[in-house]
């Protein structure tokens, strides 16, 4: 105790230099806490999001950005792939589960996903109220939506068309909550998702409306690199148009009426397709979506009754959608870790669709990432060898102008040994302000930068965690500051006291 | 440990038999017998170099001799390990020396405690108090020592070699770089602080304002 509360009044002799210490020794820790800190919870979060699904189906294109898009939804997805073809591999024999997922619209930033329940037990998402959807056009939010937009059950939103803020409005078809979901701490949170007829029929409706200004838009998002995420609704919407007629043309040339009796607008559906390609007109439209409101009326309700797995989900999807609707990935788990040597080779091989295993893109990504941050954890340490050596040159330029001190310390009674403790434990005392200025400064930033991540990027990450190997940095930052003080300890150690005396 | 001192030497605070010392082949030291009792006060006068300082050194067991023995009290400092010497010394001796070397962290009462903690004594704050008051320092008792003038730290230096009661005062050019005045009431004081706590005082310094101050004079001269 006598040496603790020598050493603390010794450092604020000088306080400038104990200040730069500690801040130099504070701001290396505070940068290893952070990049640390940034990292557990970037691999953590990356695995959490990912975890169940073993492959992303997808167009071809970057198998990161297809992972991006789909599982993190932190990019645009390459493109859109035709049902029929994504089926295929849902029904192989060594898929266990299959969740298809349609992207294009948002709402605040939030991306609307149209996919089927099993996408929300994917992530064991719990309903915090309401329900799931059971017909087209209504939506749960994912916990951090309904925080950030102040919804819930009831509320009635528009989505915005394309993945990033600031698109066209579909305000003519507004979304209606029926669910919020509890917060997971997973991408969920960060979703508003709905059924995939609610994603198609917005574009149906889309297609035969704006295609002029969704041409303009794709215009627009070119310019920001977002072409892909944009013009592939275009393409959805005409696809998706003609699904419908041909199903309806189908039910016409039998010669029966539709059930809704729009037979004669059903040809003309048909022709307006083989011709025109999306350039529908208002009526056509309209038909279009009374049809495809019983459609998928009869299809959630399907949905919202199949309670026992996802392959039936998929089975679902692909038995009630025709060969062009498209979907933006599918989203599979292997029944057997067998399948992983040969499903994505085969899918790879198929040529129509590219398949990415999440575990390995997270891997290529969390390498590109760990090169710039291994750059900057060896700029932290640089930081901390600077604030050690500064800490050792304190010491040791003392040392000759506390050289009588020290020796009238020997005549008080102190021992070598605990002349030895008392400098250690300076040197240790600015090495442990700095560290735990450090350690509160980068757990700070990182909540900071964890509550910027969630509002704009909704990425999940905290200050409020300790990572195993923190305690490993402490105790090695705890180590550097003693050995900064180990050479003036042992210069103390060997005072020749009665030479120093005797000097004067 | 410390032999256990017989009663004889124990009478004794310095007993010294048969001592000498050098430096390489230079010796320094030869002192053939040389004794002080309790609160008995003794000056060591000398020229410069002419061993009064390593003299001084050999009693608190700063240095080691090349022959004889030093009791302490009875024991025979030159038998004792390093710790051991720095906990006797520490208990049983106090020391003042020319340049005072009082810890610049610290207020004044924070530097007489520390002497109190380092001798292993419990903390006694009224005899602190009382050494502040004694010696005219009280006021000053919470400032640093670079407020003080050269008396008010010499007196702060007195009360630290005094806290923790030695048997042994050791004090070296104690008034070398005072004026006449401060410089007789340092020695007053000295002398004063020792004999009422019953200890010994040994002053060594080439100052000759000392001689007739204490109740002995030792004259040493360089050996050839």
């Amino acid at each position: 105790m006598t040496w603790l509360r020598l050493a603390l009044a010794n450092l604020s002799l000088s306080p400038l230099t104990t200040a730069v210490n500690v801040l130099l020794m504070g701001l290396g820790t505070a940068s290893i806490v952070l990049l640390l800190l940034a990292g557990v919870q970037l691999a953590e979060t990356m695995s959490r999001d990912a975890k169940g699904i073993d492959l992303v189906v997808g167009a071809q294109g970057s198998p990161v950005q297809l992972v991006l898009s789909a599982v993190y939804h932190a990019d645009v997805p390459p493109g859109n792939i035709k049902l029929n073809e994504a089926q295929r591999w849902a029904d192989d024999s060594r898929v266990a589960t299959a969740i298809p997922m349609s992207l294009g619209d948002s709402f605040r930033g939030f991306r609307i996903v149209g996919t089927t329940e099993a996408y929300v037990d994917l992530y064991d998402a719990q309903l915090g109220t309401g329900r799931i959807w059971s017909e087209p056009m209504e939506a749960v939010l994912g916990s951090a939506v309904a925080e950030a937009a102040a919804m819930g059950v009831g509320s009635t939103f528009a989505g915005a068309h394309g993945l990033v803020e600031g698109g066209h409005s579909h305000d003519a078809e507004p979304y209606r909550v029926v669910g919020v979901l509890a917060p997971t701490g997973t991408v969920i949170d960060r979703l508003v998702v709905t059924s995939l007829e609610s994603v198609w029929e917005l574009h149906d409706e889309e297609g035969a409306h704006d295609h002029d200004e969704d041409h303009a838009e794709e215009d627009h998002h070119e310019e920001d690199g977002s072409h892909e995420a944009e013009g592939h609704h275009d393409e959805d919407d005409h696809h998706h148009e003609e699904d419908h007629h041909e199903g309806e043309a189908r039910h016409d040339e039998d010669g029966h009426h539709d059930e809704d009796g729009h037979h004669e607008e059903d040809h003309h559906h048909e022709e307006d397709h083989h011709h025109e390609e999306g350039h529908h007109e208002e009526e056509d439209h309209h038909d279009h979506e009374e049809d495809h409101h019983e459609h998928h009326a009869d299809e959630d309700h399907g949905e919202g009754d199949d309670e026992h797995g996802h392959e039936s989900d998929a089975d679902h999807d692909a038995h009630v959608h025709d060969e062009d609707v498209e979907i933006t990935a599918l989203l599979l788990s292997y029944r057997s870790p067998l399948a992983a040597t040969t499903l994505p080779l085969d899918i790879n091989a198929a040529g129509a669709l590219q398949a990415a295993a999440p575990a390995m893109e997270i891997s290529r990504i969390l390498q590109l990432v760990g090169v710039g941050m291994t750059a900057l954890g060896a700029f932290a340490w640089v930081l901390v060898a600077t604030a050690a050596l500064s800490i050792f040159a304190a010491l040791y330029g003392s040392l000759r102008a506390r050289r009588g001190e020290l020796a009238m310390l020997r005549c008080l009674g102190a021992s070598r040994l605990e002349l030895l403790l008392y400098l250690i434990v300076e040197g240790f005392l600015m090495s442990l302000l700095g560290v735990t200025l450090g350690f509160l400064a980068g757990h700070g930033m990182m909540e900071l930068v964890g509550n910027w991540l969630a509002s704009s990027r909704g990425v999940v990450m905290t200050g409020w965690l300790w990572a195993p190997t923190e305690t490993l940095l402490l105790l090695g930052l705890f180590l550097v500051g003693v050995l900064s003080a180990i050479v003036p300890a042992i210069q103390a150690y060997r005072t020749d006291v009665a030479r120093t005396l005797a000097e004067g | 440990m410390p032999e256990v001192a017989d009663s004889e030497t124990a009478t004794k605070v310095i007993d010294i038999d048969a001592l000498t010392f050098s430096y390489g082949t230079r010796k320094v030291v030869d002192l053939d017998q040389f004794q002080l009792t309790p609160g008995e006060s003794i000056a060591v006068i000398g020229s410069s170099g002419c061993g009064k300082t390593t003299f001084l050194h050999l009693l608190a067991g700063l240095l080691k001799p090349a022959t004889g023995s030093i009791r302490i009290l009875g024991h025979d400092i030159t038998k004792m390990s390093g710790a051991q010497l720095d906990r006797f010394r520490g208990e049983h001796m106090g020391m003042v020396f020319q340049r005072l070397f009082l810890m610049p962290a610290l207020s004044v009462r924070q530097n007489i405690e520390l002497a109190q903690r380092l001798a292993r004594k419990p903390r006694d704050e009224a005899r602190i108090d009382a050494l502040l008051e004694q010696l005219g320092i009280a006021e000053f008792s919470h400032h640093k020592p670079r407020m003080l003038s050269q008396g008010q730290a010499q007196r702060v230096a007195i009360a630290r070699a005094l806290v923790h009661s030695p048997a042994l005062v050791l004090a070296d050019e104690p008034t070398s770089a005072l004026d006449d005045e401060h410089a007789g009431q340092a020695l007053t004081l000295l002398k004063e602080s020792t004999a009422a706590v019953g200890a010994a005082l040994l002053v060594v310094t080439h100052d000759g304002r000392v001689r007739g101050q204490l109740d002995h004079e030792f004259n040493m001269s360089p050996l050839s």
